[in-house]
Order: structure tokens, then sequence, then C-alpha cells
């Protein structure tokens, strides 16, 4: 009988809970500010006894990810954290980990980008590994920290999928905040993650084969991508029935995108993250003043849910995208781009304005999002024009 | 040390039809390197270089064990991975805890004393327990023969060119093993494939050993040294004789010296070793005699360094 606890906690330490009762045998871990909260716990659990898994002292990122790929293709269960400067300096090693179809889970606490160096949220990191191959989960709520987290283990080591994903949570706000949330119990997250039975493991020797061949002659190297392509597209499915299984034991729901007032909406937003609760208040407000107003927040961003936004958003009147980070010399953000093209199949033309917020954790105030909604109205009554792309509360 | 009976039986875990160069000293020392194993399991990973590239062309591989490359640098840190694994596959009970394998490293210099060198300090200061074996051609020989820090004073590479004002390259060459000796690691090593029963010896010190060791392997690259092809353990033997790689290991911080025949007194004269090779021809020519005089010093400096080390 699945049994949960509600506790006042931290994404950060919610999301090691989440580690430790997923079981990894091996956590190559490297500190980094927001993300720090995590390995220390992790190391705690080791040093006491309650997780069984190798922790491993990297001497940088790079290392951890490298160590990470060696662990998984070795047939371990690994799970590993970053943030920022880290998984930037990852990059190499994610397209590899993906690359060789390995199923790590990594947990990233969203954080711009140096230059000038900041250690506050923003998605440039993570946006900044949108093509490397990897699933990306992103999280409002320590909650949803928590339960991307255990799906993760489940999605990257689904047989038809087999990539590592990435869940994430947004540095500070959602790492570093305490927040009301529920625990499972330790059996059923096992019984639901179940057992990793990896394919060709380095240490089957009984079996000896070889991870990381050079594929350079003769055209081998474009059916692996080709595959990995494959890999992706059927984890559309894998993320949304992992999802309604946890979704069942927790009472929790989940989709790859979820709305709110999307029945009867006339303008919408489309936000990632925390910020989506800032914009759910301000709609709810716009709701009481009789305005038909919606929200939509993306929850996987890899793969990509087109179908799922383009139903969504069908039929409204205009729509704001708010991205938190830069695509610079791009029509918009990372999460603009893409929505554009998700509503580029529908019969109508759906006005798109893109707004640029909150970089290096500039403040989201409830003013600028009521701006947003402003706007949009206007645009859906025809009194303004769409405006191009929006630094919003920029001096 | 096994006798050579006993090792003429061991299987090669690198198997031939591999696309290496004829005379290519990196095979020589794979080979040696894995007989030292004695027939225990063993999962090889490889720094990105000639000897990955060449022995894992897709869909064949040379390797008759469990192979990995992952990229360039962090062959110590993906092994690393591997081995922390075995442990923890162990402690979940997924692998006998009584059941026994080991974990090698190779990289070329490239790959170990510039770009992997973090990596590999990181993993041998973290004391897994693994092989890191360099396989030092002194050059970038995968992508041309570019210079690394491993390439020797005065020696042409493409990126340390000859011309009317340079001279091939104007610095030292890094002292690695004596850098992995600093991590007071159990067993570091400096050996050449041309005294093969020594090097295998030494690996099976190394593979013996609880925790991390580290082998510098000398092996000649016939196509970045401009050599023929079956002159590869010659100059490599000319190496040792001439006192520019001298054969020695670090065993729990014990400096000894393996290469007794060779003194300070009778060592070979540089020339001996640096003439052969197309990559010293400049420094034969006329106006130079400094450099290659500079060059022996060098060599006799690193040498009484070492001997010194070794309470010679």
């Amino acid at each position: 009988m699945p049994t949960q606890k509600t506790l006042a906690v931290t994404g950060n330490t919610l999301v090691a809970e989440a580690i430790r009762q997923c079981s990894p045998d091996v956590i190559p871990a490297y500190p980094i500010t927001p993300q720090t909260t995590v390995v220390e716990e992790l190391a705690k659990f080791v040093a006491n006894g309650r997780m069984h898994a190798e922790y491993v002292n990297v001497e940088s990122e790079h290392s951890a990810m490298s160590a990470a790929v060696g662990a998984s293709a070795a047939g371990a269960r690994v799970a590993t954290a970053t943030s920022s400067q880290g998984l930037a300096l990852m990059w190499e090693e994610l397209h590899i980990a993906a690359g060789l179809r390995l199923p790590i889970v990594m947990f990233n606490a969203n954080r711009a980008l140096a230059a000038p160096i900041n250690i506050h949220c923003d998605h440039s990191d993570v946006m900044g590994a949108r093509d490397t191959g990897w699933i990306i989960l992103f999280a409002e709520t320590a909650q949803e920290a928590y339960d991307n987290t255990i799906m993760s283990f489940r999605i990257a080591e689904h047989p038809e999928v087999l990539l590592p994903v990435m869940t994430t949570a947004d540095g500070f706000i959602t790492t570093h905040s305490i927040d009301r949330a529920q625990i499972m119990d330790d059996e059923t997250v096992a019984a639901f993650v179940g057992d990793y039975e990896p394919e060709n493991a380095l240490l089957d020797f009984g079996k000896p084969v070889t991870h990381g061949s050079f594929a350079g002659l003769g055209g081998p190297y474009f059916e692996f991508k080709n595959s990995q392509r494959m890999a992706i597209e059927r984890a559309r499915d894998v993320v949304k029935s992992v999802g309604a299984e946890w979704s069942a034991i927790t009472g929790r729901p989940f989709g790859m995108v979820e709305t709110w007032g999307m029945e009867d909406a006339e303008t919408a937003i489309v936000v990632i993250g925390s910020t989506a609760g800032n914009a759910r208040h301000v709609a709810r407000g716009l709701r009481a003043e009789g305005k038909k107003v919606g929200v939509v927040k993306v929850r996987c961003f890899r793969p990509f849910p087109y179908a799922e936004l383009a139903a969504a958003l069908k039929g409204v009147k205009a729509v704001a995208v708010m991205d938190r980070s830069e695509s610079f010399g791009a029509e918009g953000g990372p999460l603009f781009l893409e929505v554009r093209s998700a509503l580029y199949d529908l019969d109508e033309r759906i006005p798109v304005v893109d707004y640029i917020y909150g970089l290096g954790g500039a403040d989201v105030k409830i003013e600028l999002i009521d701006r947003v909604f402003a706007d949009l109205s206007d645009i859906a009554s025809g009194t303004a024009a769409p405006s191009g792309l929006v630094y919003l509360g920029a001096r | 040390m096994t006798t050579i009976r006993e090792l003429s039986h061991r299987e090669d875990l690198l198997e031939g039809g591999h696309r290496l160069c004829a005379g290519c000293g990196a095979s020589i020392a794979v080979r040696q390197v894995m007989l030292g194993a004695g027939g225990t399991p063993v999962v090889v990973g490889c720094a990105t270089g000639c000897l990955e590239v060449s022995t894992t062309i897709y869909p064949y591989s040379s390797w008759k064990t469990p192979f990995i490359h992952n990229a360039f640098e962090n062959a110590a840190a993906t092994v690393s991975g591997v081995e922390s694994a075995f442990k923890g596959l162990q402690r979940a009970g997924k692998i006998p805890a009584d059941k026994k394998a080991k974990f090698i490293a190779f990289g070329g210099d490239g790959g170990t004393y510039d770009i992997g060198l973090q990596s590999l300090s990181g993993a041998m200061e973290r004391g897994h327990d693994m092989v890191y074996v360099c396989y030092d051609n002194g050059a970038y020989m995968n992508t041309g023969i570019q210079r690394s820090s491993a390439t020797p004073m005065g020696a042409w590479a493409t990126t340390s060119e000859v011309g009317s004002v340079g001279q091939g390259k104007p610095q030292r060459r890094k002292d690695l093993t004596s850098i992995m000796a600093a991590h007071n690691i159990p067993y570091v090593a400096q050996a050449s494939i041309s005294d093969w029963k020594d090097l295998t010896s030494k690996a099976e010190k190394a593979f013996a050993v609880e925790g991390p060791a580290f082998i510098n392997v000398f092996a000649p690259c016939p196509r970045g040294w401009r050599i023929p092809y079956d002159s590869t353990v010659e100059i490599a033997k000319s190496a040792v004789t001439s006192a520019f790689w001298p054969l020695f290991e670090v065993v729990d911080g014990e400096w000894i010296y393996t290469k007794r025949s060779v003194t300070r007194e009778n060592r070979k004269p540089i020339e001996e070793f640096l003439k052969p090779q197309g990559r010293f021809k400049h420094l034969f020519k006329p106006g130079n005699e400094a450099l290659l005089a500079q060059v022996q010093t060098e060599v006799d400096r690193n040498f009484d360094h070492i001997l010194k080390r070794c309470g010679l």
C-alpha cells in the first residue's frame, strides 16, 4: 500500500531523496552552486549506509559525466547532478552519453551561464543542452522535481528508449525554497523503478563488447543518429505512460504539457518551470474579472510536445511565450522557436510574442506578468500589433 | 616474474588484423602490458587516438575483452567509472563479492601528458584500482605529428616546425612519470617496448597492487619519427641505452632503477638515438652544434636526477 508523507522541504532535499530511493550503483559527483546540497545529501546517505552506491568524488564535471558514461556502460544504474558552468563543461560528454545510449539520470539546478558570472536562476544552461540527445524534464515545484526524478529512471532505462534523462528544477527558487511536498515510501518507489537490467554491459565478461567504436568510415554514423532520433521519438509514449503510472500511484497528475484555463482561453502564456506559478496566480485574478486567460506549462522539453501544445493553443487569439534563456540572433528564445513551430500546422495563424525574462535570477514580479496579459489582450482585440521580442522588465 | 614459456601460452587480448601502421610501437606496448594481467578478466578503456581508431572500426573490433572508448581527455575518468560500477554492483549483490577483475586505461602522450592530465590526476588521487598506461610516442600522431608536452627538445613536429628561425621544439619535455610518482600511488613505472620482459614484469606488478598504478611506456612511431618501419624496437632500445628514456619504477614511494646495465659512465651519446630519426635531422646541420649539445645536457641532467632519486 503506497504511503506518502507530507514534508516541508527544499527541492534539492527531495531530489536527493528521490535519487536515494531509486538506488543508483554509482554517483559521480562534483559540487556547484546551487546543486551542492543534492550531492551533500547523497554523500551523507552513503556515509550512513543508507545507499549502496559507489560515490566518486570526481575532479570536474567533465570527469563526472565521463565516469558516469564508464559506469553506465559497465552496467550500473548511474545518477549525478550539476548546474550551469558544470553542465556547460560536460557538453562534450552529454552527446557521448546519448550517442552511446546510456540511461544516466542527471539533475540540473537551472542557473545562468557566465559572463558576467551569476549564480541565480535562468534556463540558459539546460537550453544549451537541448540538442545533445538527452530527454529533458522541467519542474515547477519541489514536488515536481521529486516526481520527475523518480520517473526519469524508468524513462531512461525503458528498453524502447535507453537515453539519458536530465531532470531539472529552477536554481534557488525551487532548489532552495522550502515547499510543501509529499514523499512516497521507499518500497513503493523501489517497486515502481524496478531493477536495471543492462544490455551489453562491459562487466559481462562472458560476452565482451566494444563500446564507443569509430564509425567514421562508410556511413554507419548516419545510421546511429537515425536510430537515436527514433529512440527519442519513442520516448514520447514512454514519458506519457510512465507519467500516467506514477500519477495513478501518487494521485498527482502528469502531462508533457499542463494547462490551466485553456478550455475557453482567448489569450495564453506558455511558460516553463517555477514562473508557471506566478502566471497562474495572475491568470486567476484576471479570470475573477471575467477575462478568458490561460496558462500552458511545458514539463517535458525533449522530446518536445508539439501536438499537445498545438491542441492546447488551438483557437486562442494571442499567445505569449516566456523564455528564461536566450538564443542570441534567433527570432526568439528556445521555447518561442518551439512553440511557433508547434502552431505552424494549425489552420489559423495565432500571433505569438516572445518575452525574455528573469535572466540571471532577475525578479519575476507579478506586475510583469500583468503586463504580458495586458499586451495579449491588446493584440487579441486588435488595438495593438504583436511586438517582436520583448526583454520583460528591462530598464 | 612469469617465464617466457608461460607468457607464450597466454592469449593476446588485442587481436591481429587491426589497422595500426606496420611497426607501430603502441600495439607492442598493449600486448606486453595485457600479458601481465595473467588471465584475470580485464576491461580496457582507451583515449581517442591511433590505438582506439585503428582497433575499433565499426562494425569490427580487435579487442577480445570488454572495451570502451569515450573521448580524448577522459580515459582515466571513464575507467574510474567502470571500476566504480564494479564496486557498486558488488555491493548491490549483482556481482559476486569474490569476483576479481582488472581495469586498464590506455592513452597516448597527447591524451595523457596534455589534455588528459587532469582526468588522470583525479583518478589516481581517488585511489581507483586501475592501471593507466601511457604509450608515449612524443607527439599527436593520430592528427598528424603535432607537438605535445612529451615531444623531445629539438624535435621537428608539424606545429614545432624547422625553418629559417625555428629549429624544432625549443622546450624541455614534461616529466610526467615523476608527476605521477608525486601522487604517492602504490606503483609507478617507466618502461620501453624494447625491454619487453621488463615491461611485462612491470605490468604484472601494476596489476598486482591494490589501488592505482601508472606505467609510461616508450613506444616509437615510425611515421612520426621518420624512421623505417622495421626499426621501431632498435630505436626504442637506443633511447634506453642513451639514457634518453631511463627505465625505473617507484614502488610505494621507493625509486628503483631497473636498467642497471646503463650507467652515467657507459650511456651512449644521444646522437645514436637522434641520428636515425628524420625528425632530428636538422640538429646535425652546421650551425646547430650548440642545440645538439643542449639536448645532450638535458638528457644527462634528467638521467642524473633519476639515478639520484634511486640512490645511485
